[in-house]
C-alpha cells in the first residue's frame, strides 16, 4: 500500500523504483522554498513518508520549530503512515523545538543542536547510517530561535551539509521565499539554493486561487555526472492538488 | 502496517471529543479541531467555523482607518459573553477603558424576528436557481445558532455598549504596551494567562482569547527589536498551539520591513487584512452594488491548517464590510455592478487585491 504508483513528483525527484537503489536522494540537499499564499509542507510530509517507507533501514532526524508533534502524526496518519510507531522503533527522531529558543545569538544552541544530530548519527547501526534524512521545518523559525543570528543558522547548515557527504544523509530543509525576496543581500537563502541539489518551489496560479489547483510547483534538479560524464539540470513544472491522503500532481492545463 | 497500542485503526474517530452541550461558545470541527467564534456570524461561516482552538490569527490593519477594532471588538465581546477568560493588551495607557467600547449581544427577545427579517423579504421573491445554494445554507446556519440559551455565536449591536456584569470578575486581564519595550513582561503575562487553559485530551472546561491590539504600533517603541517582537509572537504562537487558547494580533504591516512582515504573515495560522474604502471612490462606487454601505473591505489570505495539509479554498476571498442598520457588522461577497463589460479587467485589479500578480517562472 505504501508504493502506489509513482507520480510526477517522484518523477522528478528520480524517486522512480528501479529495483536497484530506491532510495536515490542520499547525499543531497533539498531545498523547499514557498509564500505565504502557498504553503509547501506537503513537501515535507511527503518526503518525510517516502525516507521512512522506501527502505527499511532509513532513519529520519525531524527539527520540529513549526508544528507539535500531534500536528505531524495526524496528517501522516492520514497518508498512510504511523509516525508514533516510527518513533518507537527509533526511526524517527523527532525533534520537538516548538519552544526551544537559543539567545545569545543563537550559537550555542545551535552546536548543541549539531551535537545531538550527530550523536544520534554516530549512535547508529553501519547499515542505518547510510541513509539518514534530516528534515528541518522551518528554516526561518531557526532564524528567529535564533534571534535573527541568520550567519548562525548558516553555519549549522554547513555542518548538517558535512553530513550529507560524509556519511550520505540526505537534508530537507523548508523556507520561505517571500520573506528574503526583499532584502538586500539574504546570504543564507543565496547560500542554500547554490548548495541544493534539488530546488522544489511552490507558488500559486498567476490567475489566482481554484479548488481544483491549488498551486504550482517548480522542480529544479541540478542532477549530478550523468553515465556520459555530463552534467544537466532538469526542470519540472507542474500542477498540485492537496488532498488528505496524498496529492494530485499534473502537467498544467492537462486539467479541463 | 505497525500499529500502536492506543490505536487500532488509523481513521478511528477519537470518541473523547463528542460535543458537550454543557459547554457554551464551543463547537467541534473536523480534524479534531475545536472552534470558538469570532463574535461575527457571517466571519464564522467563512473560516468553516471560526477560530481553532490553538491558533494564532493575525490582521494586517489598515494604517489610516481603525477596521481591525471592529474584528477585534467583536472578538473580545464574544468571549466575555461567553464567560471566556480574556488577556487584552493595546498600546494605549488605560486598556481597561477600551472594555467600556465593546458591542453588546443582541437580546435574545427580539432576535427571532430580527435576524430574519433579511430573509423574509427574499422568501417572497423567487430566488435564481443559481443561489438557491447560498440561501439553503445560510438558512441552515442560523437554525443551528438558534437552539439554546447559550448561542455559539452572537449578533453585537454596535451601538450599544456591553452589559457591566460581563465585564465584573476576575477573567479579564488587561496589559498596556505603551511605552514598553520590555517584551519579557508581555510573555510572561501571555504564558500565565495561557497555561490556565492546558490541552489534555478530555472535556474542555473553558477557552481563552487573548486579543493584542496594534502590535508594533509605534508607541510602544519597539522599532529596534524586531527580533524580539518575531521571537515573542513565535513564543506565543508555540504556547497556543498546545493549549485551549486563541490569540488575535492585530498589526500595521506599513510599519515593519517587508521581509519582517513577510515573517509574521508565515506565523499566522489565519491570516486576515483589512482595509478602508475611501468615500468617494466613483470608480469603486460604480463598480460594486452596495457600495454606499460599505464601510471596508475584508481580505482572507489563510485559513488556520491544523491536523490536516489541505488547505482551505474559498469561494471568495475579499468580503465587504457593512453595517446592518449602522449596528450589526455584516460580511457580503463583493458583486459587481451589471455594467458594461470593459469594466471587468479593473474590477479584478481594484477589489481583489489578494488575487497574485505574479506570475510564474515557468508559464505555458
Amino acid at each position: 500500500m505504501n508504493q502506489r504508483a509513482s507520480n510526477l513528483l517522484d518523477e522528478a525527484l528520480g524517486l522512480v523504483d528501479e529495483g536497484t537503489n530506491p532510495w536515490t536522494l542520499s547525499g543531497r540537499v533539498l531545498l523547499i522554498e514557498d509564500c505565504v499564499e502557498t504553503s509547501a509542507t506537503f513537501l515535507l510530509h511527503h518526503l518525510l513518508k517516502r525516507a521512512l517507507y522506501t527502505l527499511s533501514s532509513n532513519v529520519v532526524v525531524f527539527l520540529a520549530l513549526s508544528q507539535p508533534f500531534s500536528h505531524y502524526d495526524r496528517v501522516l496518519r492520514k497518508l498512510g503512515c504511523n509516525l508514533a510507531a516510527q518513533k518507537e522503533n527509533n526511526r524517527l527522531l523527532f525533534l520537538d523545538m516548538l519552544t526551544s529558543e537559543f539567545p545569545d545569538g543563537g550559537e550555542s544552541g545551535l552546536v548543541a543542536l549539531y551535537g545531538k544530530i550527530e550523536k544520534v548519527i554516530n549512535g547508529l547501526i553501519e547499515e542505518n547510517k547510510k541513509s539518514i534524512t534530516i528534515i528541518i521545518d522551518d528554516l526561518s523559525l531557526l532564524e528567529v530561535a535564533a534571534n535573527g543570528a541568520s550567519n548562525h543558522v548558516l553555519d549549522f547548515l554547513h555542518y548538517c551539509h558535512t553530513l550529507t557527504s560524509v556519511f550520505g544523509c540526505t537534508l530537507v530543509a523548508l523556507n520561505h521565499e517571500d520573506i528574503y525576496s526583499s532584502m538586500e543581500k539574504p546570504a543564507l537563502i543565496l547560500h542554500l539554493e547554490y548548495l541544493a541539489d534539488i530546488l522544489m518551489k511552490t507558488e500559486p496560479l498567476a490567475t489566482g486561487l481554484a479548488t481544483d489547483v491549488h498551486g504550482q510547483l517548480t522542480v529544479l534538479n541540478k542532477e549530478t555526472w550523468d553515465g556520459q560524464g555530463r552534467s544537466r539540470n532538469r526542470i519540472f513544472n507542474f500542477h498540485f492538488r492537496i488532498k488528505e491522503n496524498g496529492v494530485e500532481y499534473f502537467s498544467p492545463g492537462s486539467r479541463a | 502496517m505497525a500499529t500502536s497500542k492506543s490505536r487500532t485503526s488509523s481513521f478511528s474517530r477519537n470518541l473523547t471529543a463528542v460535543p458537550s452541550s454543557n459547554t457554551p461558545g464551543l463547537k467541534y470541527g473536523p480534524n479534531g479541531t475545536i472552534f470558538i467564534s469570532s463574535g461575527i456570524p457571517d466571519l464564522d461561516k467563512i473560516l468553516g467555523g471560526g477560530f481553532a482552538l490553538g491558533s494564532l490569527v493575525m490582521v494586517m490593519e489598515d494604517a489610516e482607518a481603525p477596521h481591525h477594532m471592529l474584528l477585534l471588538r467583536n472578538f473580545m465581546s464574544q468571549g466575555l459573553v461567553h464567560k471566556q477568560p480574556l488577556l487584552y493588551a493595546s498600546p494605549s495607557k488605560d486598556p481597561k477603558g477600551f472594555l467600556g467600547t465593546l458591542p453588546s449581544p443582541r437580546p435574545c427577545k427580539d432576535d427571532k424576528d430580527k435576524s430574519r427579517d433579511h430573509d423574509p423579504e427574499q422568501e417572497g421573491l423567487r430566488i435564481a436557481w443559481q443561489y438557491k445554494k447560498y440561501f439553503a445554507e445560510h438558512q441552515q446556519t442560523f437554525d443551528n445558532t438558534r437552539d439554546g440559551k447559550h448561542e455559539y455565536c452572537n449578533d453585537f449591536d454596535l451601538r450599544k455598549p456591553l452589559e457591566r456584569h460581563f465585564l465584573t470578575g476576575q477573567h479579564i486581564d488587561c496589559v498596556s504596551i505603551l511605552h514598553n519595550s520590555d517584551l519579557v513582561a508581555l510573555r510572561d503575562r501571555c504564558a500565565t494567562f495561557i497555561t490556565q487553559f492546558p490541552r489534555n485530551d478530555g472535556s474542555i472546561a473553558s477557552a481563552g482569547r487573548i486579543a493584542i491590539q496594534s502590535f508594533c504600533a509605534p508607541q510602544c517603541e519597539y522599532s529596534n527589536v524586531e527580533w524580539d517582537m518575531l521571537s515573542l509572537i513565535r513564543s506565543l504562537r508555540s504556547m497556543i498551539r498546545s493549549s485551549n487558547a486563541v490569540a488575535v494580533v492585530t498589526f500595521p504591516p506599513s510599519l515593519l520591513l517587508p521581509s519582517v512582515s513577510k515573517r509574521w504573515q508565515h506565523m499566522a495560522d489565519t491570516l486576515l487584512s483589512v482595509r478602508a474604502i475611501p468615500d468617494e471612490d466613483k470608480e469603486l462606487a460604480n463598480l460594486l452594488t452596495g457600495y454606499q454601505d460599505m464601510v471596508g473591505l475584508l481580505n482572507v489570505h489563510k485559513v488556520a491548517r491544523i491536523n490536516t495539509q489541505v488547505p482551505v479554498i474559498l469561494d471568495a476571498t475579499t468580503f465587504s464590510i457593512k453595517l446592518q442598520k449602522r449596528r450589526f457588522l455584516v460580511l457580503e461577497c463583493l458583486n459587481q455592478a451589471p455594467i458594461d463589460g470593459a469594466s471587468g479587467n479593473s474590477y479584478g485589479t481594484s477589489a481583489s487585491c489578494s488575487a497574485s500578480s505574479r506570475t510564474g517562472t515557468l508559464d505555458f
